[in-house]
């Protein structure tokens, strides 16, 4: 969904320019000349490759496009002559020489970098996926170039600069989860980048220490901007706010605009006021600052007149007090991200009452089952929830319960995607969201306990997430939790037909578990695996699948290097990747981390000491 | 007994949660381990550690009991003994982490001092240290207790006022610091206040313990 930007790895059409908080474009290109009137009698082939141009150009899917350069030779060039859309799932997947090669007059890029584990200090730093050499090389290449959205990528501020003084028409940058630049590099882009749309900074580590980042937001030059989407909520340090709000007044095509927690309430309201045409706001901190005052009238009239407000989220350092503003909003709202807020199931009632229309909602746990029950009584077109957990601890109280998930299967019965963090769980409450919410399309229960069985029947979780994918017959990524035995793993191969990406993480007794999923699921895309009893056996039983995939990351399983260098001779395309914690592991037999790829680049040279490539 | 009660003190030690602190005690105040306590503000920890092994033996055997009545079924379901904290997992970004952290940084103010501190009373394991954490803060004070009852003050010496730390909570009333079992006073602070012990007076401490 994109309303809260977070762009996970489910599904790589949707993180293509959309998520991607591009403004779905009209990406053909002017209509290529066609006629033939005049010309002298063509060949054969010019004929059809005009018409071939003519038609692919509709193409806008990379997996269409990719089936269309397979037909042969001429359809081969043709469409490489006529793709403008670049996704690149693994930027070590291709070389940029290569890619550049290919597609000669890209204009939007996809690429993406470190698997997904990383965003959970899975990964040491330094491990690689840095945009420089791409930009490197597609600086002189693509002179056209409009769009970048890089993903777990490391962008160096000189990077940004490159960026920023090589396109003259570029026009979105979208950065999630990317880190290695500071307020320096985003300055470089808003001073020169004339024709920005959009700058989406989504989760990213922005380095600057508090107290020295650059005045960025002063950079954008004077005069109107065709600013349409600004999302910095990730950036760490203090804005200009004057600099800011002349900003934002001076953009009259902006509709999103989501702002870091250093904004008060005080900011915000009149950020609002010189914004009325906005449709998506992040809050910022949602709170007075010291001595600022009371801003309760004047954050209301803003948000009453902020009538095309669908999408609010921010709401960082809450103060209760002010959360009645939002009220006059709630009815047009599509999505709701609370996440970050600590609130009470009193304090969110008035609010999620009100949210008739809502279809995505990101709330804390702290709000109870009670609070997920009265989400299941009002928001009936809900179709994407996330419950995240107040306290990420494995021995916390649980907060939200078996419960909560039923009374959510109950009320909203169109729900496409849930991410649920809990303590325990119960088969019954998953069997029953299998039969509820059977348009699940992403699946991801994280029960915080390890190894944490039914907690009624002190069964393992077997069943629940059997009934998931024997019923949710769209399902394309879950994550799985919990006590699971080789059975689970045994229904997701049997049932899990559309699975793309699945998430394992100490689950499983044998081999058997990773052989049933790895021979029965034929989608498989992305496969991260932690802590599980998986051993060489289990790794080897893939070997037929293994090109069809994007990766496959096993951490503390049972895996050796052996196993690894087994699977690297036999499959020469993979790049077979050993990364240790502790450099002095060289010759242990028990590994730590295998992250495993297909590329047509081969092993890379950017490697750091602690990875060992097989 | 010890060799158990010093790997659940290293389990609910680094994996942050402590059984006991909400546990009322009726241990001696200041615990002798408190004497190494200037590096505390960043050991939150490693005090934790400290203050389990010079507490009672009883204390340990609650964690124990509430472990176990964690592990509903035996068998399989049966928790690795060792339940150290797992990098990664639960799998929630830093960056979220570390936002909702930030709900935990509550301002100081000093009667009388122009200026306010930001602590993140998370990361102390209990009163003690978050007291100690004041002292050095605002460096003049020395920690007093109280020959009469168990409460903290912190002093300051040049002119002998004391001052009684308090705090506004979740409902907007001013309490006594070391009221309420220790979590639950991070989780309801919204403020501290050392306020003078003059202007206490109405505050009426309800369990005047702190550990």
């Amino acid at each position: 969904m994109l309303g809260n930007g977070d762009c996970d790895d489910g599904n790589d059409d949707r993180c293509s320019l959309n998520t991607c908080g591009i403004a779905q474009p009209n990406s053909r290109p002017a209509a290529a000349a066609s006629s033939l009137v005049g010309l002298p009698p063509p060949f054969f082939d010019q004929v059809l490759d005009n018409v071939l141009e003519n038609v692919l150009c509709f193409l806008t899917s990379h997996r269409d496009r990719n089936a269309a350069s397979l037909v042969c030779k001429s359809w081969f060039l043709a469409e490489a002559q006529t793709r403008l859309e670049l996704f690149i799932g693994n930027c070590y997947a291709v070389s940029p020489a290569r890619a550049i090669g290919r597609f000669r007059c890209i204009q939007s890029l996809v690429l993406k970098g470190k698997p997904r584990f990383a965003d959970f200090n899975l990964i040491p730093l330094g491990w690689g996926a840095r945009f420089s050499p791409w930009i490197a090389a597609m600086a002189p290449s693509y002179p056209s170039l409009q769009r970048i959205c890089l993903k777990r990528m490391t962008v160096a501020d000189a990077d940004l600069v490159i960026l920023a003084t090589s396109f003259p028409s570029f026009r979105d940058l979208t950065l999630i989860c990317c880190d290695g630049f500071t307020t320096a590099g985003l300055a470089a882009i808003a001073e020169n980048c004339r024709q920005l749309r959009s700058l989406d900074l989504i989760e990213n580590d922005v380095e600057d220490d508090d107290d020295d980042g650059v005045d960025w937001v002063s950079c954008f030059p004077p005069g109107k901007t065709c600013l349409e989407s600004l999302v910095f909520d990730c950036v760490g340090c203090a804005v200009n706010l004057e600099a800011l709000e002349s900003l934002v007044a001076r953009s009259p095509s902006l509709w999103r605009l989501r702002v870091n927690d250093y904004i008060s309430v005080g900011r915000l309201f009149r950020l609002m006021a010189r914004a009325p045409q906005l449709t998506h706001l992040g809050t910022g901190s949602f709170s007075s600052f010291d001595g600022e005052g009371d801003f309760r009238a004047s954050l209301e009239s803003a948000f009453m007149a902020s009538k095309s407000l669908v999408c609010i989220s921010g709401f960082r350092d809450l103060a209760p007090e002010y959360l009645p503003s939002i009220y006059p909003a709630c009815a047009n709202l599509i999505s709701l991200n609370l996440s970050y807020a600590l609130i009470t199931t009193d304090q969110l009632k008035p609010v999620i009452t009100r949210c008739h229309n809502l279809q995505t909602f990101w709330v804390l746990d702290s709000v109870l089952d009670e609070g997920l029950q009265m989400v299941a009584a009002t928001c009936k077109n809900l179709r994407e929830l996330r419950v995240f957990p107040l306290d990420a601890t494995e021995d916390s109280e649980g907060s939200v319960s078996d419960v909560g998930l039923v009374a959510i299967s109950e009320g909203c019965k169109k729900l496409q995607s849930i991410l649920y963090f809990c303590q325990t769980m119960t088969n019954a409450a998953v069997v029953a969201m299998s039969n509820n919410c059977q348009d699940l399309v992403v699946f991801r229960l994280c029960i915080m306990g390890r190894h944490r069985p039914d907690h009624l029947t002190g069964e393992p979780m077997d069943e629940g997430f059997g009934a998931i994918v024997k019923n949710c017959k769209n399902l394309t990524r879950l994550a799985v939790s919990g006590l699971l035995t080789d059975k689970a793993f045994a229904y997701i191969g049997k049932y899990g037909k559309l699975v793309r990406t699945l998430s394992v993480a100490f689950a499983g007794n044998s081999d058997l578990g990773l052989r049933y999923v790895l021979e029965g699921c034929p989608k498989l895309q992305k496969l991260e695996i932690r802590d599980s009893p998986f051993g060489d056996t289990g790794l080897l039983s893939g070997i037929h699948h293994y090109y069809n995939m994007r990766f496959l990351w096993m951490s503390s399983c049972k895996v050796s290097v052996k196993g690894c260098k087994e699977v690297a001779r036999r499959l020469p395309h993979m790049v077979v990747e050993v990364i240790r914690d502790r450099l002095e592991d060289d010759n242990s037999v028990a590994m730590e981390k295998l992250y495993m790829y297909r590329s047509l680049a081969g092993p890379r040279n950017d490697a750091p000491p602690f990875v060992k490539l097989l | 007994m010890s060799a158990e009660t010093a790997k659940s003190s290293t389990e609910s030690d680094v994996s942050g949660l402590d059984y006991e602190e909400t546990e009322l005690k009726l241990g001696l105040p200041g615990s002798s381990r408190i004497a190494g306590s200037e590096l505390e503000r960043k050991r939150g920890f490693s005090e934790t550690v400290d203050l389990k092994l010079g507490g009672s033996g009883g204390c340990n055997l609650d964690y124990l009991t509430a472990e176990s009545s964690d592990t509903r079924s035996s068998g399989a379901g049966k928790l690795p003994a060792n339940k150290a904290q797992v990098v990664g997992w639960p799998p929630v970004r830093s960056f979220r982490k570390n936002a909702l952290k930030s709900c935990t940084y509550v301002k100081v103010a000093v009667d009388g001092a122009p200026y306010l501190r930001k602590v993140d009373i998370e990361m102390y394991g209990g009163y003690q240290q978050l007291l100690n954490a004041l002292k050095e803060m605002f460096s003049c004070f020395t920690i007093r207790n109280s020959p009469n009852n168990n409460e903290r003050r912190l002093v300051d010496p040049l002119n002998g006022t004391e001052y009684v730390p308090t705090y506004e909570d979740k409902d907007g009333d001013w309490m006594l610091v070391g009221d309420v079992p220790w979590k639950m006073f991070v989780a309801s602070c919204k403020r501290l206040r050392l306020m003078k012990s003059s202007e206490a007076v109405n505050l009426a401490p309800r369990a005047p313990q702190i550990d």
